[in-house]
């Protein structure tokens, strides 16, 4: 089956639990089979698949109550907010520690709006086109989305290591 | 470049999103400012720890089984029908994508061997000596390629025909040894090239081909492969080869 570990993770990303995680990827491949007469070959089926996966999220109870709970502010269409780092030590001290779980903690807790992006970009390695079709946005919204993604994850894992 | 504008790019450009000019300017810029280069630095560090922390969920192998299961081994005609069908489309793109790549990568290495051996003919005729072995004898030239190349061959009788054997040569393509002989019809002088088969990424021209305004005709027989290369008219072409090919069969 196509890009089965990859969805499993994203949709274990988004939904935050194992088994809604699962019933994710089950429905998304139900759904692409039947509709995979409205993939249009020469597009990206990479794109078409998690698509469907972040639709289905979106519209389970869970996912509903994810997207409820997040402001997306006047910003969200403008070029990203200049993210600077005043303190780059801390986030080498984070990796040289290995602190896997503190930033695992620190991307779950982002904003599944900022969570999907930050995921399609580090760990799918999509371009920014690629995410904009996945997410049903326009480029701009990607990078600005990306941009207050790293933001917040920066200053939450400096939060997180100034209290260990 | 000042550095609130190369570090409002950075993210950009560590994506590898940045348009070439801005890119440029940027790398530029990081190369004289030792804190824009730390923080870059940085954010590549932070992109790594994500990439490796963000690919945290596995799925179980039994959970893979129950999907395959439910998806494929379901037993309502329809949806076996549809997985049938996806699986086959899923199959046609696949299979689309890696042969296009195939056949470019074919395609790129015929013109290189033509390209090689437009080059031979060239530089052979351009030569002060063209052939090691002078001879309009083909009992000479013939047996002059004994221990000098690891195959044998015939060559036709060319009898009341234009064309006249000039000599020949040993030479090599893509380091496969290889006899290099020339004829002459009326001015003009056509290469004849006899490699192994074996020679890789080859895909014969079943007709008189033209390449980089050369006549080729190319193909195989007996393992071996034979390419024939001029100036001259493709008929010129098409009768040394078949006079060729007839000897190669007595």
């Amino acid at each position: 089956m196509p890009l089965f570990g990859q969805l499993y993770n994203f949709a274990h990303w988004l939904a935050q639990n194992r088994e809604e995680a699962e019933d994710l990827v089950q429905e998304t491949y139900v759904k692409a089979l039947r509709g995979f007469g409205s993939f249009q070959p020469g597009t990206n089926f990479r794109a078409w698949m998690y698509r469907i996966l972040r639709n289905t999220f979106l519209t389970s109870r869970t996912g509903l109550k994810a997207t409820m709970t997040v402001p997306l502010d006047e910003s969200e269409n403008g070029p990203g907010a200049t993210v600077t780092s005043d303190q780059p030590t801390q986030e080498a001290l984070l990796i040289d520690r290995d602190h896997q779980n503190l930033l695992q903690a620190a991307i779950a807790e982002l904003p599944v709006q900022f969570r999907e992006v930050l995921l399609l970009c580090e760990v799918e390695e999509m371009s920014y086109q690629e995410i904009a079709d996945t997410v049903g946005v326009p480029i701009g919204t990607v990078m600005s989305r990306l941009s207050r993604a790293r933001a917040a994850l920066r200053a939450n894992v400096q939060q997180k290591l100034g209290r260990c | 470049m000042a550095c609130d504008q190369g570090r409002a790019q950075l993210d950009a450009y560590l994506d590898g999103e940045l348009p070439g000019e801005s890119m440029r300017a940027l790398d530029a810029h990081l190369r004289t400012c030792p804190a824009c280069a730390a923080d870059a630095l940085t954010r590549v560090q932070l992109k790594r720890a994500i990439k490796t922390a963000g690919a945290r969920f596995t799925p179980s192998p039994e959970f893979y089984n129950q999907i395959q299961k439910k998806i494929a081994g379901k037993p309502r005609r329809a949806w076996n029908v549809g997985w049938v069908l996806a699986t086959a489309g899923f199959a046609v793109v696949l299979v689309a994508g890696l042969l296009s790549t195939y056949l470019e990568r074919q395609n790129l290495r015929q013109q290189q061997l033509y390209s090689e051996l437009a080059d031979l003919h060239v530089s052979t005729l351009a030569s002060a000596n063209p052939v090691d072995v002078v001879s309009t004898d083909r009992h000479t030239v013939k047996p002059w390629f004994q221990g000098k190349v690891p195959f044998t061959f015939n060559l036709p009788e060319l009898q009341n025909t234009d064309f006249n054997l000039l000599g020949g040569r040993v030479t090599y393509l893509g380091q496969v040894p290889g006899a290099h002989l020339i004829y002459q019809i009326r001015k003009h002088q056509i290469s004849v090239f006899l490699f192994p088969e074996r020679l890789v990424g080859w895909r014969g021209t079943p007709d008189v081909s033209k390449e980089r305004t050369f006549n080729v005709e190319s193909w195989t027989q007996d393992g071996l492969r034979y390419v024939v290369f001029g100036d001259v008219a493709p008929e010129d072409i098409q009768k040394l080869s078949d006079l060729l090919k007839s000897s190669a069969k007595s």
